[in-house]
């Protein structure tokens, strides 16, 4: 697979990355993994909760409400940020939001950047840019530290590595931890777990910055969220001198009560948990009477084409609160994993966000690469109608001539023969005598002229003798 | 109750049932009239859900005026796929909103419903008089299953098959991978789908598939066949209709 990230993304050759992805054995055994790790979870906490999708109401009127206020309550939260001595920076593009990270990395004197797991930092190739300009980037989640010694983007928003496997990780620690004996037990996820945890400890103390994403913005008073489970997020933002919250701007809610609205069915969509190991709130710099925090407090407020999506037929997808359920009950993502999809935002979400973020252009397949088998819009807490939005795009794609040659004869074709009933039963009974046919006489066809996409892995089972239903029930009986 | 007249029913009866597997219409048919329906069969062609979902709006706004006109003055409309009707249920008054035919698409959507669940949810059938010796697997078709809240109608109705036996496939909500035009758009992902779904199939100890929808239906019996797995594929109102003559699918 050509290696993504996010400034080239490889999500125009979609169908060779299929190729790859399934004939990727370890990656097949990685993904075997979702079923059992994440939608038995979900389950099991979704049927502890007799109110859930009561709750699921709530948080979609909810993030609806903030996005028909958007301006109004981004700058009530910058206004409580500045309040508390914090920054805020309105990055309209990912370049925007590069600059202004690395300027206040740079003014920092930082050599080393220590990060919390952000999908936005990835959305904005934070860590090449850092990298260009001599500071390190160290990511402290364990999943994104195994991704990052591998040279790969996360496959996964809530489970970065979730593509690679044990094995992989133990040989990937091998290579890298040269200073622990070559002779150490490895193969079982405690000791890769002890192990990532002893190397990362050390580093926390050696950044100047630390950076995190937020899973939200409160409004009232001006603090951001995380939620994580290995406690990284809270050492990465704690312990430098200066912490840079990237966010994009939909993640805002008015009030701490509506953030827990939003936390009930994060958690039990994403992991099936209650409640993350740890749920942070940061509020500003350090104040003369804490123990410990900040010197500085930046966040970076990232747009990046979603102020587009506002009013359109795809407003809906910023109710997003990535908890990656929709990946993890897809039967696509699935059998490719999230590498695939070519881009930083896999699976469903990433079916409408795509297009939405780098063009229908270029991520033209990813809305049609579904089956509509509705599994993603049935468990979003959010009830964003996740198939709906992946036919406007297809819509949009056919308004605009970008449809594939063959599918918009087909389609038109067959559009005009079945809004003539009298060509349609013309066309039907030819259809249903071509398909008999076809099979020579024998009940199924293995192989038939314009249908190898078909007969290529199945076959076709051919009609019974007799004529269509219509002809038959109108002819004689 | 004797003094109302029998319900005027219209089979919409899918065109790749008319095409491909008209013994499905007739059951339909039968099992209407058995639940004291009168059936007629209006010339019709396709829903438009290619189109639809294929991002053609005004083609299937088309076929979706083409299929109201057809469809008038009857009190339903019943059709043996969830995926068709779920179409014309959910789909029709998105298709045709803010235009002079949205009432129209609104009134159609609201008297068309799939035949197995019109028959128990509608009709009030718990049973049917049908015999058929097979252990069989039931397949929830995704449309069916999670546009229309179709699950326990056809288990229950099976109940009442004398000499059938029902056994519980793994996953049997996970699509199969046909998805319409998907399994010819993305061949390599829809046969990873459909090989998952044909393990479970096998392993489910069963040996006659049922599912509620034809385009599932052909793509699961194609990889069965394909993979020389020994087993029967029919639509399941085939066997609640008691149609023993007519050869499971891909064996005509």
């Amino acid at each position: 697979m050509p290696e993504m990230s996010a400034l080239h993304p490889t999500t125009p050759q979609f169908k060779n990355n299929v190729t790859d992805a399934l004939a990727n054995a370890n990656l097949q055994s990685a993904l075997s993994g979702v079923q059992s790790g994440f939608v038995s979870k979900r389950a099991a906490a979704r049927a502890a909760v007799p109110e859930f999708d009561a709750l699921r109401d709530a948080a979609r009127d909810l993030k609806d409400h903030v996005l028909a206020n958007l301006g109004p309550y981004l700058e009530r939260y910058e206004a409580q940020v500045q309040a508390a001595g914090g920054h805020v920076h309105w990055a309209e593009t990912a370049e925007d939001a590069r600059r202004i990270v690395t300027e206040i990395c740079e003014k920092a004197g930082a050599k080393t950047v220590n990060k919390g797991k952000s999908m936005i930092s990835e959305e904005c190739g934070i860590n090449d840019h850092l990298e260009a300009h001599g500071i390190r980037a160290q990511e402290t989640d364990l999943g994104e530290y195994i991704i990052q010694l591998r040279g790969e983007g996360p496959s996964h928003i809530i489970a970065p590595a979730i593509h690679v496997t044990v094995p992989e990780v133990e040989a990937e620690f091998r290579r890298e931890h040269t200073h622990l004996p070559a002779d150490r037990a490895l193969s079982e996820h405690p000791d890769l777990l002890a192990e990532a945890r002893g190397v990362l400890r050390e580093k926390y103390f050696a950044a100047e910055v630390g950076i995190t994403g937020a899973n939200m913005l409160i409004a009232e008073t001006g603090q951001s969220v995380i939620v994580t489970n290995e406690g990284n997020g809270d050492l990465s933002q704690s312990l430098p001198r200066v912490h840079i919250v990237m966010a994009s701007l939909e993640k805002i809610v008015p009030t701490l009560e509506d953030a827990s609205t939003i936390l009930r069915v994060l958690a039990r969509s994403a992991t099936g948990q209650e409640i993350t190991v740890y749920t942070t709130f940061s509020s500003g710099p350090r104040r003369a009477e804490d123990p410990d925090g900040p010197e500085e407090y930046h966040v970076v407020l990232l747009d990046n084409g979603r102020t587009n999506m506002l009013g359109s037929e795809f407003e809906e997808m910023l109710r997003c609160i990535r908890c990656g359920a929709c990946m993890n009950h897809c039967p696509v993502y699935q059998t490719i994993g999230g590498h695939a999809y070519g881009w930083v935002y896999p699976g469903p979400m990433g079916a409408v966000l795509t297009p939405s973020l780098i063009g229908i252009e270029q991520g033209r397949h990813l809305p049609n690469a579904s089956t509509f088998c509705g599994r993603c819009e049935a468990v979003c807490p959010m009830r964003i109608p996740l198939p709906g939005m992946m036919r406007a795009y297809r819509a949009r794609e056919f308004d605009r001539g970008l449809t594939p040659g063959a599918v918009r004869y087909g389609l038109g074709a067959w559009g005009r023969v079945a809004a003539r009933p009298w060509l349609y039963s013309w066309v039907s009974r030819a259809a249903n005598l071509w398909l008999k046919l076809v099979a020579w006489g024998k009940p199924r066809a293995r192989w038939m002229p314009l249908g190898r996409g078909w007969t290529a892995h199945r076959d076709f089972p051919a009609p019974p003798l007799g004529g269509t239903f219509q002809a038959q029930w109108r002819g004689p009986r | 109750m004797t003094d109302d007249p029998a319900p005027r029913v219209a089979l919409f009866v899918t065109c790749l049932v008319d095409m491909v597997r008209p013994s499905i219409g007739f059951a339909t048919v039968k099992l209407l009239e058995d639940a004291g329906c009168t059936v007629h069969v209006p010339p019709q062609t396709c829903c438009g859900q290619p189109n639809w979902n294929g991002g053609d709006r005004a083609g299937a706004a088309a076929l979706a005026r083409t299929m109201i006109r057809a469809m008038e003055n009857f009190d339903h409309v019943v059709a043996p796929s969830g995926s068709c009707a779920a179409t014309v249920i959910k789909d029709y008054p998105a298709i045709l909103a803010g235009t002079a035919d949205e009432a129209a698409a609104i009134d159609l959507a609201a008297r068309t419903h799939e035949i197995v669940s019109f028959l128990t949810d509608i009709l009030a059938v718990e049973g049917v008089e049908a015999a058929f010796e097979a252990r069989a697997t039931y397949h929830d078709s995704c449309s069916g299953l999670r546009s229309l809240g179709i699950k326990d109608q056809p288990r229950r109705l099976l109940g009442s098959v004398e000499g059938l036996t029902l056994t519980e496939m793994a996953d049997a909500e996970i699509c199969c991978g046909f998805g319409g035009t998907f399994c010819v758009k993305y061949p390599e992902i829809s046969n990873q789908m459909v090989s998952n779904k044909a393990r479970a199939i096998g392993d489910s100890g069963a040996d006659l598939l049922l599912a509620g929808d034809l385009g599932c239906l052909m793509n699961m019996a194609g990889k069965l066949s394909r993979e020389g797995r020994p087993f029967a594929a029919r639509h399941v109102v085939e066997v609640l209709a008691g149609d023993t003559d007519t050869p499971p699918i891909g064996d005509a």
